[in-house]
């Protein structure tokens, strides 16, 4: 019998993967343009930097939300002590008309239907807290966030089971990898209850297809099982195809509410701001369910993890001003279209393709060629290269459970342009200097071999960002 | 949809059970007030609050801070260039300058008695959220926790609801003012070790909710002994740390632990939150305080599904380092509480109502036994929803805090003016003068049909038939136990 309980022995909470080493190391050497110049560039971080000049003129049109004040008038105590787990009306509804104004108001939102939730994180471990228990398992396409690992898993004692994707076909999701993980489950003695697929997909910054969305619906509805679309990246999309919710889908096949109610029992969207509007800080996030007993369960819930209400306030105002949301949302998605065009033309100057994507704030990159071997060892020997010798801080494809040896994601909005053309010519370098040299190539190897045991030591301080 | 208890139903079990506790009688007051909030010109026969542990004294020198603080703001102009770096910022650490400001409030808040490491302070999704993670930290499903009554009711949820650990209630009485006593832990422990439950740890409230008292020295020592002696853990939820307005001075675990040198400090943890002291609940400031490595660590992990607000934490972070401020917030916010609770504990004195003596908390324990028709919960309720429904007043019954000993209620006075206060003590005096009164012609009418004389000792015995009275309407089941805001009728 442990002093401590079992939660915190176990690793669950998926801390100890290679992917928030990466981060250890940046920590200890980080990239800036006067002080460390030869430091590690960040571009392990799925965060959007790209906007905040247009959240912050809009701050400063507007003095009364800055200041607590509505109608010249303080509402700081109303503020201070509002606490209702219904959260501020005024902000759901300006939170489900930017969700439907980027879904080009194709599918609507019942404030009613909105549970507000710390982030993200807290939304997904809610839901599946409310959906699964013990011997239950989700269904998760690959490659997937790593830190659902946590977010599902940890405190739910619900598993994962993947569902396995390749690149032989863009990783989308097909009916015979759906039937796979069925069976997978079945094996490990696990109850199926739900599909969980993020949309766009983080990492490969692509959407949902339509057949896939069709397959999905198809596929629970056989089974009786729930599907979570985390639609946390659906502003960021930037090129066609236009992203489709979920949600649109239901919609377009006429399951009416009253109709089909079963269906609209089974799905649910989870949302955020941190992506969208680059406010990971905020902790805003929320749950959207037309299951009634969902929303009443995840709201009581919702008690561990609200959205501080001077938040709440501030966000209301702003996206209540729809003139802004128009402008933001359509600047932001050019911003991220520029940036991603640059990522890629440079990388394919150095020989090195991406998968070809429409959205998010990075690019699922193919760097199969310069593995030593088809193997998983032979990626985190190359990983460990980029990250000490051209000293840029990218994700390893393992760290999402991906199943081909080779794909990184490599992050573009969180860094200027200038430090973004700065790691596309250290990579161009490496890939030159890497082409065929024996010699060159057995000094590089002994250099990796010693790190490597350096690497798996694990420092008692890792300092982890919400990474997504 | 949601199919009931099974197993295999389309939700878990934890989404359709009520295990959150929100179904209970205690919030039908809610509702009552809900349908008719008191306002002095707009409503002043309305239902008063006086269920709602809020500090409401205090906003004026906070927004003074504020006022000559503009750049705490990430919005404003002096503060606007912090902006980006604070809504970017979402390292479970928490903002430095913030974490440093919570420790070095604690400490002031102990006076200055004992320091606190700023590394071992964890953020939560208020102190609701901390008792929960806590809870995920020291125990497994089936795992118990030992807590004196009368406790806060939403521990049932907080501790309880998703983490499957359970409650053992170490039960405590008047007979000696409510107070712990080593021999009730130890038969509550013995009892738990023969139904064959594992129990982990003590949580104590200190100072507590609803009694508004705090542990002295000696029971405190005696408290750790305990703990150490059976190798179990003590979390101390010590929300209302700063709510302390007289004698005895507070004795925070932290300084007990000082000079206890075989104080095993793994053990040891304390839950903190800024909603009681500071009057914030809507910022959601919860702290965990471990003095236990590997709980911090783990404790920090799971702080990802509650953050505090960067923009909270920036704002906050200056304030709390503000020694001027914090000194003069504390004193003052210290002499309102005590104004008020003599206000209204004196108020009550003089109709012959007593509370338990306090020194703390936002509320007082008042002591209604002698109204009771009979000593029970039912009776207790019984005039709960006279006190509700007629008096107008909702304020909280003992039973929904586990209180063993029937006819105790929890009456808050921090979260409104001196002026809604008076017409709470009007009400319950008028209250107390009518049911003297019936008291009185009931016994005169029992005089005059048994033609003997019947020494009333109590003025206040009541007679059943009036309990039922047609007045009295039938309680409705609750929907949402929180009270509408403002806010939420501005929209």
């Amino acid at each position: 019998m442990g002093l401590l309980s079992t939660k915190v022995t176990c690793n669950s909470h998926g801390q100890d993967s290679s992917y928030f080493l990466g981060w250890q190391e940046y920590e200890k050497n980080p990239y800036d343009r006067v002080m460390n110049p030869e430091g590690i560039i960040q571009m392990g971080l799925a965060e959007n930097q790209l906007s905040f000049d247009l959240l912050e003129s809009w701050l400063d049109k507007n003095p009364d939300a800055a200041g607590f004040k509505s109608a010249g008038k303080s509402i700081f105590r109303e503020l201070a002590l509002f606490q209702d787990y219904h959260g501020l009306p005024a902000f759901k509804n300006a939170l489900v008309d930017f969700m439907a104004e980027i879904r080009g108001n194709a599918v609507t939102f019942d404030p009613d239907h909105i549970v507000l939730t710390a982030g993200s994180t807290s939304a997904n471990e809610t839901l599946v807290f409310c959906l699964g228990e013990q011997g239950d398992a989700f269904l998760i396409p690959t490659p997937y966030y790593p830190a659902f690992d946590r977010d599902l898993k940890w405190r739910t004692g619900v598993e994962i089971v993947p569902i396995q994707c390749s690149s032989s076909n863009n990783f989308q999701i097909t009916e015979s990898a759906l039937r796979e993980a069925c069976e997978e489950a079945k094996k490990r003695n696990l109850r199926v209850k739900g599909v969980l697929v993020t949309n766009p997909s983080n990492p490969l910054g692509t959407t949902l297809s339509r057949d896939e969305l069709n397959l999905l619906i198809d596929f629970i509805n056989e089974k009786n099982i729930h599907l979570i679309s985390d639609e946390i990246y659906s502003g960021t999309v930037f090129s066609s195809p236009s992203f489709i919710s979920v949600m649109e889908i239901l919609e377009e096949r006429n399951y009416h509410k009253d109709s089909h109610p079963d269906v609209w029992d089974r799905v649910h969207v989870v949302y955020s701001l941190s992506k969208d509007l680059g406010l990971p800080g905020f902790r805003v996030g929320a749950i959207y369910s037309e299951n009634n007993t969902v929303v009443a369960a995840a709201t009581k819930m919702s008690s561990f993890g609200l959205v501080s209400s001077q938040t709440q306030y501030l966000l209301s105002a702003l996206l209540g001003d729809k003139k802004f949301t128009k402008k933001y949302i359509s600047k932001n998605q050019k911003r991220l279209k520029r940036r991603q065009n640059m990522l890629v033309s440079g990388l394919q100057k150095a020989g090195i393709n991406c998968l070809n994507s429409n959205a998010g704030l990075f690019c699922w990159v193919d760097m199969r060629h310069l593995l030593q071997s088809n193997t998983f060892d032979a990626e985190m020997e190359l990983w460990k290269q980029i990250v000490y010798e051209v000293r840029l801080n990218i994700s390893p494809g393992s760290s999402f459970h991906c199943t081909e040896p080779g794909w990184f994601r490599v992050c573009f909005a969180n860094l200027s342009q200038d430090t973004l053309n700065l790691a596309i010519k250290r990579l161009k370098s490496f890939v030159a200097e890497s082409s065929p040299s024996g010699a060159h190539h057995s000094r590089e190897s002994s250099k990796t071999r010693s790190l490597t045991n350096w690497v798996f030591r694990l420092s008692s301080r890792v300092r982890e960002q919400e990474e997504r | 949809m949601g199919f009931g208890n099974e197993s295999h139903g389309l939700l878990s079990r934890m989404a359709v059970n009520d295990q959150h506790g929100e179904n209970s009688a205690y919030f039908d007051g809610w509702k009552a007030y809900d349908r008719d909030p008191f306002h002095p010109t707009h409503n002043p026969h309305g239902v008063l609050q006086m269920g709602l542990a809020e500090n409401q004294l205090c906003f004026d020198l906070i927004q003074e801070w504020m006022r000559n603080h503009p750049e705490a703001s990430i919005c404003t102009p002096e503060g606007l260039h912090h902006f980006s770096d604070v809504a970017i910022f979402q390292d479970y650490h928490g903002l430095p300058k913030f974490t440093k400001g919570v420790a070095n409030f604690m400490s002031k808040v102990r006076g200055g008695k004992v320091k606190f490491d700023e590394s071992r302070v964890v953020m939560s999704g208020g102190a609701t959220g901390a008792n929960e993670v806590i809870m995920f930290c020291l125990a497994d499903p089936g795992d118990a926790f030992l807590i004196p009554t009368p406790y806060y009711p939403a521990y049932a949820r907080d501790l309880c609801w998703r983490t499957g650990v359970q409650i053992v209630p170490v039960h405590c009485d008047s007979s000696n003012n409510f107070q712990i006593t080593r021999d009730a832990l130890e038969r509550a422990y013995k009892k738990a070790e023969e139904d064959n439950i594992n129990v982990k740890g003590l949580l104590l409230t200190n100072p507590s909710n609803p009694l508004g008292t705090t542990l002295d020295r000696e029971t405190m020592k005696s408290l750790v002994t305990f703990i150490n002696e059976k190798n179990i853990h003590l979390v101390c939820d010590e929300i209302y740390a700063a709510t302390v307005f007289s004698t005895p001075s507070f004795v925070s675990v932290s300084e007990i632990i000082q000079d206890m040198e075989f104080c095993n400090k793994d053990l040891i943890h304390i839950v903190y939150s800024l909603s009681k002291d500071m009057g914030f609940p809507g910022f959601r400031v919860g702290i965990i305080y471990s003095y236990n490595d590997i709980v911090v660590s783990c404790a920090r992990k799971m702080s990802s599904f509650g953050l505090v607000s960067s923009q909270t934490q920036h704002m906050l972070a200056d304030m709390l380092l503000d020694d001027d401020f914090v000194d003069k917030f504390l004193a003052e916010s210290s002499q309102r509480l005590a104004k008020r609770h003599s206000l209204f504990t004196m108020g009550l004195e003089k109709m012959g109502i007593t509370c338990l003596p306090s020194n703390a908390g936002l509320f007082c324990w008042m002591n209604l036994r002698s109204l009771l028709k009979e000593q029970t919960v039912e009776g207790e309720m019984k005039l709960w929803r006279v006190i509700v429904n007629e008096v107008k007043l909702n304020i909280s019954p003992g039973s929904s805090f586990s209180c063993s000993e029937s006819g105790w209620f929890r009456v808050c006075f921090a979260n409104m003016d001196d002026e809604t206060v008076k017409v709470a003590l009007r009400r319950i005096e008028v209250f107390v003068g009518k049911e003297g009164e019936k008291a009185k012609n009931v016994i005169k009418r029992r005089q005059r049909t048994t033609g003997l004389r019947v020494n009333s000792s109590s003025s206040k015995r009541f007679d059943e038939s009036w309990l039922m009275s047609p007045h009295s309407t039938h309680i409705m089941s609750p929907h949402s136990p929180i009270p509408h805001s403002p806010l939420v009728k501005v929209t």
